[in-house]
């Protein structure tokens, strides 16, 4: 069947306008908190958006509700502001529909994890090509500092003066679980970092999710401190790289043995350890992706930033097309007039 | 003895059994033949919600009423004529339904005393003497079958099934019908077990010689043609023509078609049918829930497709936010909403028109949309199309509203070619001229449909309140309010665009019968009965439910009585009622069932015989 916006769909482009970060930024006063770590997120989203070879037209942001969802008003491409928890859902009608667009969420932890958590892991596991940014804060913003799906187990909030009785979600374990292809974790304030993860999620063919630690300065500020810190960031997380070791520490000299499955950290200058005894990372091991993931919430070892797993498998929408191809070349009709007709009809003359 | 024929204009034959006895595709074979021969037919299936309820129950009956004849049948019918009943519980459910004296052809084997208990008799109805007011065949299929199939090396349990077949050659003898088209269908469906087309095909043949060769069975009945408009004829449910539907209206608009959906019993039917279209290049999602279902839809509408989302009562309870967003963005969407019976889980294979509010006013905020129905299986189709008419003309989302009887039910349909269906306009932009997200067409008030992929129209829409034309967030009080009502007044504008309402009868008089959806046929029968006997009944049936038809106030200004029979407790009533400002005389049924034509007739009977102000 052909349709009137088949030329829009298959549109060869010869060359890509040499954009620059401005070209990006929507003529609007964007209207976060002053110190929001959305700032920088949005920041390095526009940033990477030149780089990627993809006309402006072709893109296009869809969100949910929260203080992250405002995310597509602040993009000079096109945008959807859709409703609470349901950003990944319209995203994937919109990527079946139109394959040839680069679509992009914006979301939080609430809107991602919680209202919108089923649409979440059926997302993931569907492996649609979209790629999520999760602004986790680990507290309900939008709505004034109720606690999260990800806010932290006796954490006092305005709905939990007596402190949350709730185990949070590990964002980056439920995304491996849910089968996500590609799973990152990153950090406001490590801006290039945080470049690198995007650039990574738009490359990747299916499914990307970064979660960002995103601090709310007004009713969570500060949450991500306790290991992100100058003082203690190089002891308290690592920066996960494919095909090296797993070391970190001031003076780099701690690294993650496996005994069994279980993660341990070892120091590599005092014996009876060297490097050759830590795990080396590698994105496409699905079951280190989740040892590492698990480490997390332990505040023995440090907490796992950087691209956690990135597999490579058909997308949601190439399948689609493969169907219609496939079943089109099997087809002894299509013609809808047969269509109509079917296989049981009869004439009245 | 020479049998009798004797020409009947209309017959109605129910086939019912247990669930797993085959009375589905018994009662389906007996349609196409019958449709085939060129008779009017109207059917309906009746199942139960369990899949497989426990054998030989009450609750486990499953049934397939066909209505067939020389003149338009409208409905599966009332009263029926012949019943075939495979069991004690296929009687005890489906009797009170047999017209006295008609004919009641029943499987004896389907009577020993687990199947009595079951089916809480006391005594064996086929011999105790209480059927004597209908004529009573009781047979021993299975012995019968048994019996004929000696030669086979096939199990006792495979040739046991094939008793339906039996059952259905027998009622082929009776009404005097091929066996061809049902040959044709056994030789192709078990192509690959010829040894069990072989056993099919000898049942077949020979339950229409048993009744060949009864002396007891003196009377046949013949059912002529109908006099149906030439052309080429297919039979269709409503879920089938839905999704039909969608395909001619996005091939016509020239648009990729979405489906976004989840299973729901009774319109999962059209999510099965657009999920074989594959070959005609049509997308469908199987979401992971409702309102996965509607968003995905919205999505896609977003990208450029004529996008739907089929579902009932408990599913669009779930997508009224949803809806909400698309009344918002303005975008197209079309919304499939086969009722069943509620309130939550209710009556799940059950029809009902019960969702008529939340269809009108189950939105948060100002969000009118446009509501419109079916009245018949065919009639599905061609408001399907409708709705994507209107949906995309002018940019928003429709609810069409059809119901579990329809929806499983078929008729015979007179199939359209794409060159004979009117053309679909869109409002979809390519350039850049004057471009505004919101800038409005003046004659429709619809807005500009710019779908990504356009250079230069990157915009942002979302369900934050926009600034009139612009489309950029706006918190202003005075534009809120003219955002509403520019919204309101697109909705309204559509009643320029719609048919004005018809009204069957006179024009004006003493009593009006108004309905919607699928009360439609049991109406018409009932006003053919009541008018042959010389009373004056006018009739009006509304299609367009939001906006109404501009006449309509006219009209019913211009009787004075109205009845407005629905299966609901008077949600028309009330709607109509508040807009014109006239009692209306209600009927009201939530029974799980349809209006019987004779239900309609009793009422205007009593009606008339009542006069106002006596």
């Amino acid at each position: 069947m052909t349709t009137i916006i088949d030329n829009l769909v298959s549109q060869k482009y010869t060359e890509i306008p040499q954009y620059t970060p401005k070209d990006f930024k929507a003529n609007i006063d964007v209207r976060w908190c002053a110190g929001c770590g959305g700032y920088s997120i949005l920041n390095q989203v526009q940033r990477i958006m030149p780089d990627l070879g993809i006309p402006k037209e072709k893109i296009a942001f869809v969100s949910g509700i929260g203080c992250s969802s405002r995310f597509p008003y602040y993009m000079d491409v096109y945008g959807l502001h859709g409703i609470h928890g349901r950003a990944l859902a319209i995203a994937s009608g919109l990527k079946a529909a139109r394959p040839d667009l680069s679509v992009w969420i914006a979301t939080g932890d609430g809107d991602c994890m919680s209202i919108g958590g089923n649409h979440f892991i059926h997302a993931c596991r569907r492996n649609v090509n979209i790629n999520v940014i999760m602004f986790n804060n680990e507290i309900y913003s939008l709505t004034k500092g109720q606690f999260s799906p990800t806010s932290r187990f006796g954490q006092k909030t305005k709905s939990s003066p007596y402190g949350v009785i709730d185990n949070p979600f590990n964002p980056t374990s439920l995304a491996l679980g849910s089968g996500a292809s590609f799973v990152a974790r990153g950090i406001d304030k490590d801006v290039s970092h945080m470049k690198y993860l995007f650039e990574r999620a738009a490359r990747h063919q299916g499914f990307s999710f970064v979660e960002i630690y995103t601090n709310c300065v007004i009713f969570n500020d500060g949450v991500f401190e306790d290991f992100s810190r100058k003082e203690t960031k190089r002891e308290k997380t690592i920066t996960l790289e494919h095909g090296k070791p797993l070391i970190f520490g001031d003076k780099n000299n701690k690294g993650i043995i496996l005994d069994g499955y279980v993660p341990k950290v070892v120091n590599i200058d005092e014996g009876p350890y060297s490097v050759n005894d830590i795990i080396v990372h590698n994105e496409k091991d699905t079951t280190l992706a989740f040892i590492l993931s698990n480490m997390t919430y332990n505040d023995e070892l440090p907490r796992p930033l950087g691209v956690i797993q990135a597999i490579e498998g058909p997308t949601y929408e190439e399948l689609m097309e493969e169907q219609i191809e496939h079943a089109r070349s099997k087809a002894k009709s299509t013609s809808i007039d047969d269509l109509l007709k079917g296989d049981d009809y009869w004439e009245i003359k | 003895m020479e049998n009798k024929v004797i020409e009947v204009e209309n017959a109605i034959i129910r086939f019912a059994g247990d669930s797993g006895d085959g009375m589905q595709i018994t009662g389906s074979q007996f349609s196409d033949t019958s449709a085939l021969l060129g008779n009017d037919v109207n059917t309906f299936p009746d199942y139960p919600s369990e899949i497989r309820a426990p054998e030989g129950t009450l609750y486990g009956v499953s049934a397939y009423q066909i209505h067939f004849g020389s003149k338009k049948t409208n409905t599966p019918g009332d009263e029926i004529d012949v019943l075939v009943a495979m069991n004690a519980s296929s009687l005890k459910v489906n009797l009170k339904r047999v017209k006295k004296g008609g004919i009641i052809i029943a499987n004896s084997s389907g009577f020993k005393d687990k199947n009595l208990k079951l089916a809480h008799y006391e005594t064996n109805p086929l011999e105790d003497g209480s059927l004597k007011d209908y004529q009573l065949f009781a047979i021993d299929i299975n012995q019968l079958v048994r019996d004929i199939l000696a030669d086979f090396d096939l199990p006792i349990k495979t040739k046991d099934r094939t008793k339906n077949i039996f059952a259905l050659g027998f009622t082929y003898w009776l009404f005097d019908r091929p066996l061809e088209p049902t040959i044709n269908w056994i030789q192709k469906k078990f192509s690959k077990d010829p040894l069990i087309m072989e056993a099919n095909l000898k049942v077949l043949k020979e339950g229409y010689k048993f009744g060949a060769m009864r002396q007891d069975m003196i009377v046949r009945y013949h059912v002529k043609p109908a006099n149906l408009t030439p052309g080429i004829y297919r039979n269709i449910t409503g879920n089938n023509a839905v999704a039909l539907g969608l395909v001619v209206a996005a091939a016509k608009a020239k648009l990729p078609l979405f489906l976004g959906s989840y299973p729901i019993t009774p319109a999962t039917e059209i999510l099965h049918h657009i999920s074989s279209y594959k070959p005609y290049g049509i997308k469908h999602m199987q979401m992971e829930d409702e309102i996965g279902g509607i968003t995905s839809a919205i999505g896609a509408a977003y990208g450029g497709a004529l996008a739907a989302t089929s579902t009932s009562g408990p599913g669009l309870s779930l997508k009224v936010e949803a809806l909400g967003l698309a009344v918002m963005l303005e975008l197209p969407l079309i919304v499939i909403d086969v009722q069943r019976a509620g309130p939550s889980t209710g009556l799940p294979t059950k029809p009902e028109q019960s969702d008529l509010f939340i269809a009108l006013w189950g939105r948060h905020g100002e969000a009118p949309l446009p509501v419109i129905a079916a009245r018949s299986s065919n009639h599905c189709f061609d408001m399907t199309y409708e709705a994507a008419r209107i949906a995309l003309k002018y940019m928003t989302p429709v609810i069409l509203l059809t119901d579990g009887y329809l929806a499983q039910g078929s008729e015979a349909w007179k199939i359209p070619t794409l060159d004979e269906l009117p053309e679909l306009t869109t409002n979809l932009i390519f350039d850049k001229e004057d471009f505004a997200p919101y800038k409005r067409n003046p004659e429709t008030l619809a807005r500009p449909w710019a779908i990504p992929g356009i250079k230069g129209l990157e915009h942002r829409i979302g369900g934050l309140e926009k600034e009139d034309i612009t489309g950029l967030v706006s918190h202003d009080p005075l534009n809120h309010q003219k955002m509403c009502e520019l919204r309101a007044a697109k909705i309204a504008k559509i009643a320029d665009d719609i048919p004005l309402a018809y009204v069957d009868g006179d024009a004006t008089g003493d009593l009006l019968i108004i309905s919607w959806g699928s009360t439609y046929g049991a109406i018409r029968n009932a006003l053919e009965i009541i008018r042959s006997k010389g009373l004056k009944v006018s009739h009006c049936h509304i299609d367009y439910i939001n906006p109404l038809p501009k006449n309509l106030g006219t009209i019913i200004n211009s009787f004075k009585r109205i009845l407005l029979p629905e299966m609901n407790l008077g949600q028309m009533k009330l709607y109509l009622q508040s807009q014109f400002m006239k009692p209306i005389i209600g009927l009201h049924k939530v029974q799980g069932n349809t209006f019987t034509a004779k239900e309609i007739q009793e009422k205007i009977e009593e009606l008339l015989n009542v006069k106002v102000g006596e």
